[in-house]
């Protein structure tokens, strides 16, 4: 059950993440991308991280990517043309990639053949509660950190927003 | 592991046939209150004071041609009002309607499925229902529909914000993310509940819930996204037949699940305003004799020709209500069923109520309305519950 | 009860992450070439989350949330970049941004 599961979301996430890469509209490309968050999510809940998972949907899914489709929208972008990237990238683009994730692979089969097999309810740390309580414990700087960090980002926004008006 | 199948299709099927039938009456029910706010009938052709009217409107709805313009992004375009629609029914699932009842020796609870993350999920599923709108708007390919679109996702985004501020005081007093305990903590009288509960009553979250849950269900007085006297008819202008009755349901759909929510987190959920010993039970056969008196009443003196058949069946219908209310055996499941649907009913009401007092916000003062007013209250009382929250326990 | 490797969440992620990166190096709108980089950090997400379940412990969430964050504030800014981006040149073309260079 759990593997067949993983074989569904997995496979969803890997065609929506070649649609995403494939698409010449960014609007396509952006509706795959959510497609591929969402699978993402199911993954989560089935690792545990119900927290996660909600967070997934809420703040990516429902919050960047909506901003995303939104900017898409307001500037009316259309299909890109057919001209390439420079010349490097497309002579030696594939082929570095193919090989980097040949590597990738190679390592995690080398570095992980005994580990734990996962099925669902091996692992519920994963509550709002744990994460609220390593959050404002051991996590308290990097967590204040980040705040100050969206607040930098708002005002970066508001003054690039508001550049253009004048 | 077979009979968890089983009995979660039952209640899937018994779910669903009820929720829909309550968006088709919704609709029936919005057109007599806003009728009568004006002063008129309302609908009253079809059966006895128009009750069919929804069985012919969807007989209508399915039978038009279902046009498909030549210049709309196809896929898209299909796949808009899909996303909508599901979206909108599929947060009911973790609503509790009511506590555990035993059918033919099977204990279950009244909702589909209790999570840990409840609450997050109905904000995870309610912030995907943008797309459903804004793709609309966009792969119409009209400018009045992507004007609509762009309207409604700047507007959801931002009333979101003060719609999960809103959510996150009662989960404070709660304690829990869980829809079923956040109703369990509230249970034994309307003093317990959230909205006047102790340390700091969540009247003002209460208040902020249900302006923001008019904004993302687009109705009225933030229904820019469709204000049909400068965009047609907004989103939706390219759409007809069943793709248009999607959306319109998913916005009837939207206005059930954000009342239940309400109920839910504010309002104590199935439990009754005072407890049963003093005498809580009798209130629903209270009204519905009532009800039923006052409809034999104008029955027996009629106003109309056709009231002199149909005020009296009415009449004996709720009286027959009023007495099933009083058999012991049914009222352990029928009295917190009763107590939910009134206080979402009262909701929904208000609803219907604003549509027909309060007229449309301008773009800009609804924005401001949000971002300058909205979300700095709802993180005001959301800053004070948690020190009052500290401090008491 | 059928059990799912860990291996396989892993080589999940690495396949996303290399589509993530070929986005990155073959698209040109710049709208998208955005988006390939936040299907690089769902993919290093995944990888986290994984990590926390094999070790038993939340703090691969953590990091996941903190990942999110990071990329909302990302999100924000950058799109802010290109719609300033797009009202002075009245391109996306990741190639023609480039009066830099000369």
């Amino acid at each position: 059950m759990d593997l067949i599961l993983f074989g569904i979301f997995a496979v969803v996430a890997v065609l929506c993440a070649i649609n995403v890469v494939v698409q010449t509209h960014p609007i396509s490309s952006a509706i795959s991308l959510v497609g591929v968050m969402g699978s993402l999510a199911v993954l989560y809940l089935l690792l545990g991280a119900e927290f996660i998972a909600a967070a997934q949907v809420i703040v990516y899914a429902g919050a960047i990517m909506v901003l995303f489709v939104f900017v898409i929208m307001l500037l009316n972008a259309g299909t890109e043309g057919k001209k390439g990237r420079s010349l490097m990238v497309q002579l030696l683009g594939a082929p570095l990639l193919v090989a980097f994730l040949g590597l990738t692979c190679y390592f995690v089969q080398r570095l992980f053949p005994q580990a734990d097999e996962v099925h669902f309810g091996g692992f519920t740390g994963g509550t709002a509660k744990a994460i609220g309580e390593a959050l404002f414990t051991t996590y308290l700087l990097p967590f204040e950190v980040t705040s100050v960090l969206i607040l930098i980002a708002i005002i970066g926004a508001i003054v690039l927003a508001r550049k253009e008006m004048d | 592991m077979d009979s968890f199948i089983v009995i979660s299709l039952i209640k899937v099927a018994v779910l669903f046939a009820v929720l829909l039938t309550t968006l088709a009456y919704l609709q029936w029910v919005e057109r007599k209150v806003i009728a009568h706010i004006q002063v008129r009938p309302g609908p009253y052709r079809v059966g006895p004071h128009g009750l069919l009217q929804p069985l012919a409107d969807v007989i209508k709805l399915i039978t038009k041609e279902d046009l498909m313009p030549s210049y709309v992004n196809r896929t898209l375009y299909l796949a808009a009002p899909f996303i909508a629609i599901t979206m909108a029914l599929l947060s009911i699932c973790v609503i509790p309607f009511g506590p555990t009842i035993e059918v033919a020796g099977v204990r279950t609870w009244m909702q589909m499925t209790d999570l840990n993350i409840g609450v997050l999920f109905v904000l995870a599923v309610s912030s995907m229902g943008v797309y459903g709108i804004a793709l609309a708007g966009w792969a119409s390919n009209n400018k009045y529909s992507l004007l609509g679109g762009l309207r409604s996702s700047a507007q959801m985004i931002s009333y979101e914000l003060p719609l999960s501020l809103a959510i996150a005081s009662p989960l404070l007093l709660a304690n829990s993310l869980s829809l079923r305990e956040v109703v369990g903590k509230q249970a034994g009288g309307v003093w317990t509940w959230n909205v006047l509960h102790g340390p700091f009553p969540q009247i003002f979250a209460f208040l902020i819930f249900l302006i923001a849950a008019f904004a993302e269900t687009n109705r009225v007085p933030f229904d820019l996204p469709e204000a049909e006297n400068e965009l047609v008819a907004g989103f939706h202008t390219e759409y007809s037949s069943m793709k248009f009755a999607s959306f319109f349901m998913a916005e009837y759909a939207n206005m059930i699940t954000v009342s239940c929510m309400a109920t839910v987190l504010f309002l104590g959920g199935w439990t009754p305003p005072w407890p049963a010993e003093y005498g809580s039970r009798f209130v629903p056969t209270a009204i519905f004799a009532l009800a039923g008196l006052v409809a034999l009443y104008h029955g027996v003196n009629y106003a109309r020709r056709r009231d002199k058949y149909s005020l009296p069946v009415f009449g004996v219908i709720f009286l027959a209500i009023a007495a099933l209310f009083l058999l012991p055996m049914v009222q352990g499941w029928l009295l917190p069923l009763f107590w939910f649907f009134a206080k979402a009913g009262a909701i929904l009401f208000a609803f219907i109520w604003v549509r027909g007092t309060l007229p449309r916000f301008r773009y800009d003062q609804l924005m401001g309305f949000t971002w300058k007013f909205l979300f700095p209250a709802a993180m005001l009382n959301l800053l004070v519950t948690g020190f009052l929250v500290a401090w008491f326990s | 009860m059928s059990t799912v490797p860990i291996s396989y969440f892993l080589t999940l992620s690495a396949v996303l992450f290399a589509l993530g990166v070929a986005g990155f190096l073959f698209r040109r709108n710049v709208i998208t070439v955005f988006m390939s980089i936040e299907l690089m950090l769902n993919a290093v997400n995944l990888s986290f989350v994984t990590f926390s379940y094999q070790l038993k412990k939340v703090d691969g969430h953590l990091f996941t949330f903190f990942v999110m964050v990071v990329a909302a504030a990302e999100a924000a800014v950058g799109l802010a970049i290109i719609l300033t981006i797009f009202k002075n040149r009245k391109t996306l073309n990741i190639d023609e941004v480039d009066s830099m260079k000369d």
